[in-house]
């Protein structure tokens, strides 16, 4: 039996009917169109569904649409503005920390999330802490690492990185 | 057969070698970017298929009449549906997209169904009345030897061998009398998978002119095009593949697999497009990775520690089919003798069928395990002659344009310069004698091929084809039958445009991996994208260019040579300067069309025997690490602090797209020597398919990695470029395993190394003296 959800999505509200079953990641994906999440294992392994509801970083393959009726919920479409990259996407495209591209939105809200909590700019292990639920499997993480503190040290133009090399 | 292309390099370089975002970076970070699980067309069902949940069973009969009562299911199809084998090697076709007699592995496809829904084509499987006759399973290379009167697989050649190679060179028992020192252990490398984050996925779609195509996560669409046509019993010309943005592959998909079978023959019985998604467990299940190997090396040398002689025995168990296995085996051997000069050298290598999802390429294909035990043993013999392990390896460098002992011809080889880059940055000669116990310092090399000279079916046309065609608006598109999987082949192929014809990154579209629109390129596999589709075009852009210069000589009526960049043709005095735009558009008025075809294929290469051209490659990448690691005592954790990788990648097109590479290839490699394990149980069931069990390191678990980049300007390498994708992951696992030995005196022989393992290893060693400092 499917119900009514109402569902306020990157700023804007959805209304659809879901099964009771339905995951958050497949109403993102299968029924309003936003197939930026993605899924890599379906079983919170791998974080690449990673969401934000209500500020925090949430596995929505583990999360029923249900559940996140009223609450605030941004996906990677939400980042880039009037076709300006946010500061991280820029980075990464920068840096090259996407290559195949499919655990990056994931790492990106993640990411996104670090960065809003404030305070001092994160060093690479509170970055690594904060993605350690995000799995990317052609990177090493070091590009991906590279692009967040970038950002984080607040530098004004991320431009490409040096070498790698201490 | 069209003779091989060398492409002298432009004396100067304006794009090549600089360090510029990948063209889909911001389709990719913004997750506009398509994978072929995000398309949906209108009036889609979804596929299921049923898989076998015994290891080796006679399927008796199937009952589909109740799945097909469930409204909403399409259809329901079975091996006798798409009876033709298939292989991605011709010699060796020896699955069925779905189970013709008996299913080989758990996990093995039986049947598939079409219905309105994924949840109700999982009803309709669970529906399905599957009778099996089970038969007893051959779960390990031993099983395989033994249990003969029910072989695997029908194709085995005797028993349960798919194949057996034994080839020797030079004078192996003389050189191993002459040696001072003869060495021998056993080793073993355990079984691994690639693990992409994207699970398989494949769309099928007929239309009304009964043309299919085909969306697949494939990373070889030219041989998924061949092979749809040979079991659905089509036209090549009537079928058209896709590979939409490909969530990363790293071998796992190249060849084809039963989802993309089955969609299509359910497309076409239904009229409906069909789509499968893998499950993550279906993916572990359909595998192709990393064989099991077990491995004898016996290594003779001289007082100096120069290496005479090298035998090696190597069993290997390949899983319930051929895949590539064929090539493995040739691999496991082939592909060992350099970077170091082996004065003879002989091995014997056999590919078992067992009742276990079947290995094929994983990056590094089949060279990745006998890399491991050889460079193991190397390090065994530095400490035994006691001469430092870098120290050994440089005495043993086979040099630059050589030829090594089984015939391949080496071309640039920066493996000396690679030993150097990572002594230094690891400061290896003094902090090797003075870390704290404990704490170890490892080193490895290796070598890897640049794509090789052996198409995978026989024909003398090229390896890869690029178009190039400037169209009124100065936009360059690129038509390439190369997949993009996230390496980055798309960013790679525009960068030569932009430099060849001049043009801003923004002005080149690359259409690719279609084989309705692009000409044929073998796919990505055998790191040989950069080299053939770079060397392909090259040549189309080039033969651009000239054209457009020879129009403009002629219009400025000079004779000088032009050159293109930033957008302007110029002469060097800046005495005629034209924009491109304005010159493509004169071009065009002069010529009547802009437009080329470019191609490349490889020279005659290997040795004059049989099997002397798998492995050879047109150029060979070399590769150094230095891991350091710290080991527990307490717990046997091994915790690998730092990575150093040093690369010959010939010229790096793009540093930061080869260093993405090079460390990608360091974690993926770091990853099976601690972590991963892809093994099944006694009931043929997976230990862990899932991404939780089947251990991925996170980042917290990653070491940093330090990658070195060393240029040796390959004289046939696209502006002398060669393989970056494979090549550096091979020695880091031995050097991982050379450390642990320095910091603890433990000599690992055995992967994976887990902490049980590590700990029984430090039991049975006593704490262990260190080398005295070397004599600069």
């Amino acid at each position: 039996m499917k119900t009514l959800v109402s569902l306020d999505v990157n700023g804007r509200t959805y209304e659809i009917a879901v099964s009771p079953e339905l995951t958050l990641l497949e109403a993102l994906r299968y029924e309003l169109g936003l197939t930026g999440s993605k899924q890599g294992c379906d079983k919170g392994d791998c974080g690449a569904c990673t969401v934000l509801v209500d500020d925090r970083p949430t596995l929505a393959c583990l999360t029923l649409a249900v559940a996140v009726q009223g609450r605030k919920v941004r996906t990677v479409e939400s980042l880039a503005q009037a076709n300006v990259l946010h500061p991280l996407q820029d980075a990464f495209d920068q840096h090259g920390a996407a290559q195949c591209g499919f655990c990056t939105p994931g790492i990106l809200m993640s990411a996104v999330s670090l960065l809003e909590q404030g305070g001092d700019a994160p060093d690479r292990l509170s970055i690594k802490k904060a993605l350690s639920g995000n799995l990317c499997r052609c990177t090493g993480y070091t590009k991906i690492i590279d692009a967040v503190e970038d950002v984080a040290a607040n530098t004004s133009s991320p431009g490409p990185p040096g070498h790698t090399g201490s | 057969m069209p003779a091989s292309k060398i492409h002298t390099v432009k004396q100067t370089l304006h794009v090549i070698g600089q360090r510029t975002p990948k063209i889909d970076g911001p389709t990719k970070v913004t997750g506009e970017a398509l994978y072929t699980d995000d398309m949906r067309l209108p009036g889609m069902l979804y596929c299921k298929i049923a898989r076998s949940p015994h290891p080796h069973a006679r399927i008796r009969s199937i009952d589909a009449s109740a799945a097909l009562a469930i409204e909403g299911v399409h259809a329901v199809i079975t091996g006798k549906d798409l009876p033709v084998p298939y292989g991605i090697l011709g010699w060796s076709r020896d699955e069925h997209a779905l189970c013709l007699d008996k299913a080989r592995h758990v996990g093995d496809a039986v049947a598939a169904v079409a219905a309105e829904s994924e949840a109700l084509a999982v009803r309709a499987v669970d529906a399905l009345v599957i009778e099996y006759e089970v038969l007893p399973p051959v779960l390990s290379i031993d099983d395989a030897k033994t249990l003969v009167d029910e072989p695997v697989n029908g194709r085995a050649r005797s028993g349960n061998v798919l194949k057996r190679v034994e080839l020797e060179f030079g004078d192996l028992k003389g050189e191993f009398a002459k040696s001072d020192k003869i060495f021998e252990a056993d080793y073993f490398f355990h079984g691994t998978t690639h693990a992409a984050i994207e699970p398989h996925c494949a769309i099928a779609k007929v239309d009304g002119a009964s043309r299919l195509t085909v969306w697949s996560s494939t990373q070889v669409p030219h041989y998924l095009h061949r092979e749809l046509a040979l079991v659905l019993g089509l036209e090549e010309s009537r079928i058209r593949v896709v590979q939409p943005n490909l969530g990363g592959a790293f071998g796992g998909k190249s060849e084809p697999f039963d989802l993309e079978f089955c969609v299509a023959k359910l497309a076409l019985i239904t009229g409906h497009p069909v789509k499968c998604l893998y499950t993550r467990e279906e993916v572990f299940y359909s595998h192709r990775g990393r064989h099991p190997m077990r491995m004898h090396f016996e290594t003779g040398v001289d007082a100096e520690g120069k290496l005479t002689a090298v035998r090696s025995k190597i069993e290997m168990d390949g899983g319930a089919y051929a895949s590539f296995g064929v090539v493995t085996t040739y691999y496991s051997g082939q592909l060992m003798t350099a970077p170091y000069a082996l004065p003879a050298y002989a091995f014997d290598s056999t590919r078992y069928y067992t009742n276990k999802p079947a290995c094929g390429p994983k990056r590094g294909h089949g060279t990745v395990q006998p890399r491991f035990a050889f460079e193991v043993q190397l390090d065994e013999i530095a400490h035994d002659l006691h001469i430092d392990p870098i120290e050994l390896r440089r005495r043993n460098f086979i040099g630059d344009f050589t030829e090594t002992i089984n015939g391949q011809r080496i071309t640039s080889n920066g493996f000396l310069e690679c030993l150097a880059a990572v002594e230094k940055a690891s400061d290896w000669k003094a902090r090797r004698s003075s870390l704290p116990a404990g704490v170890g310092l490892g080193v490895a090399g290796s070598m890897y091929i640049s794509g090789t000279n052996y198409p995978i079916y026989p024909n003398d046309m090229p390896q890869s084809g690029v178009q190039a065609q400037i169209d009124r608006s100065g936009r360059v598109t690129l038509f390439s039958g190369a997949s993009d999987i996230g390496q980055g082949s798309n960013s790679m192929l525009a960068s030569i445009a932009c430099e060849e014809l001049g043009v801003d990154r923004r002005d080149v579209v690359v259409v690719s991996s279609d084989t309705d629109l692009c000409p044929v390129d073998l796919g990505a596999y055998s790191s040989r994208v950069t080299f053939m589709a770079g060397n392909a075009c090259v040549d189309a852009c080039r033969h651009l260019r000239t054209q457009i210069l020879e129009v403009l000589r002629s219009e400025w009526h000079i004779d000088e040579p032009l050159d293109i960049f930033a957008g302007e043709v110029r002469t060097k005095d800046g005495k005629h300067r034209l924009p491109v735009k304005e010159a493509f558009r004169l071009a065009e008025a002069r010529l009547g069309s802009l437009g080329s075809m470019g191609w490349y294929n490889t020279p005659k290469l290997g040795g004059e025997y049989k099997g002397g051209s798998i492995g050879a490659s047109p150029a060979y990448s070399f590769t150094a690490h230095v891991a350091e690691v710290e080991v527990d005592r307490e717990t046997g954790l091994v915790d690998v602090k730092r990575v150093w990788i040093a690369h010959d990648c010939g010229r790096a097109l793009n540093p930061m797209t080869v260093e993405g590479q090079m460390e990608g290839s360091a974690y993926m490699g770091f990853a099976e020597t601690l972590f991963e394990e892809h093994a099944v149980d006694a009931r043929g069931l997976h230990l862990g398919p899932n991404l939780l069990d089947y251990r991925l390191p996170t980042p917290l678990d990653t070491p940093d990695f330090e990658a070195h980049i060393v240029e040796t300007f390959d004289p046939e390498g696209p502006y002398g470029a060669k393989e970056a994708g494979e090549g550096p992951l091979h020695s880091v696992i031995p050097a991982i395993a050379n450390a642990i030995f320095h910091a603890t005196g433990a000599r690992l022989r055995e992967l994976p190394f887990t902490p049980a393992k590590v700990l029984a290893a430090l039991r049975a060693t006593s704490i262990p003296e260190r080398l005295p400092p070397l004599e600069p």
